[in-house]
């Protein structure tokens, strides 16, 4: 055995152990996108809000149905895009590199995920059902700040500094529920185009 | 220059077995199917190394169904474990030595 090939021998150890522990293949492209339908989402709703309670004091939207219809139907969008575009480059990328999209570590990530996501989802419907809005923009960042912490066991480790940032957003937003809607923009919307910028330019290649 | 073999574990001279190690190390357990994806190599020369390595007492192997489809889970013994280690220490300091 020669020296270089035991320097060989070791990275192609750490390589593995690398691989078959973490999902690599999100991009960070798809982290700026859900920031940038975040920003328009949020405008939009903007825009909605400030146009109906321009006419009489006291509109909102938690006496004005058709509003609130308007604005769930919004966010709605923005999630859906979301997703289609995360799973989108995230197929695209593990092409590129010849993975399998669906294997241990994906379903381990998805899993760990899917617990404060579900929860969060839930909870998040039930209060739009008892008609408790203030909570809302707070309760959105907390529980994705929590899923990307627990899901960063499995991919890279930056992820979980997203999560934190978004769950002290969250704690801010709950604080400050008049800003509710500025905060949610700067978690959805600035953090995730800012870390999808520095995972784009540190790992896609 | 040559360097001599005594000090390494003979169960991984071979660079599938160590290779296995490697992943069985940093995970609980893995199946069959996404370790022959992960290291692409073909099922009959995975499944000589796994029994090769299960002789040794180094690998688990639980299996079972799902749905019908058989599911073969391995995981790695604290004997292999500790084997993989050594293995690994053996060769951080070769490389130290040749400093």
């Amino acid at each position: 055995m020669k020296e270089k090939d035991v320097y060989a021998e070791l990275s192609s150890i750490r390589d593995l152990m690398e691989r078959s522990s973490k999902f690599i293949s999100l991009s960070g492209l798809s982290g700026i996108l859900a920031g940038i339908y975040a920003l328009i989402g949020a405008a939009v709703g903007y825009w909605l809000i400030s146009k109906f309670s321009a006419g009489e004091a006291g509109i909102s939207y938690s006496t004005e149905p058709f509003l609130f219809w308007q604005l769930f139907i919004i966010a709605l969008a923005v999630l859906s895009f979301s997703i289609f575009t995360a799973c989108w480059f995230t197929m695209k990328n593990a092409r590129a590199k010849n993975e399998n999209v669906w294997n241990p570590v994906s379903r381990r990530l998805l899993s760990s995920i899917a617990v404060p996501l579900i929860t969060g989802g839930l909870f998040i419907l039930i209060m739009l059902a008892k008609g408790n809005y203030s909570l809302i923009a707070s309760a959105c960042l907390i529980f994705y700040g929590l899923a990307l912490v627990s899901g960063s066991h499995y991919t890279f480790s930056d992820v979980r500094w997203l999560g934190i940032f978004e769950i002290l957003l969250g704690l801010i937003a709950l604080a400050l529920p008049v800003y509710g809607l500025v905060i949610w923009a700067i978690g959805f919307g600035l953090l995730n185009i800012l870390y999808g910028s520095i995972m784009h330019f540190k790992y896609d290649q | 220059m040559k360097i001599s073999l005594e000090q390494f574990d003979k169960a991984f001279e071979n660079r599938i077995r160590l290779q296995v190690m490697s992943v069985l190390s940093v995970n609980d357990s893995y199946d069959f199917n996404a370790l022959k994806d992960l290291l692409k190599v073909t099922d009959g020369n995975l499944a000589s190394h796994l029994k090769a390595l299960e002789k040794e007492e180094y690998i688990n192997v639980s299996k079972s169904f799902i749905g019908r489809k058989p599911n073969t889970q391995y995981s790695a013994t604290k004997q292999g474990r500790d084997a993989f280690r050594k293995h690994l220490q053996a060769l951080e300091s070769l490389i130290k030595q040749q400093k």
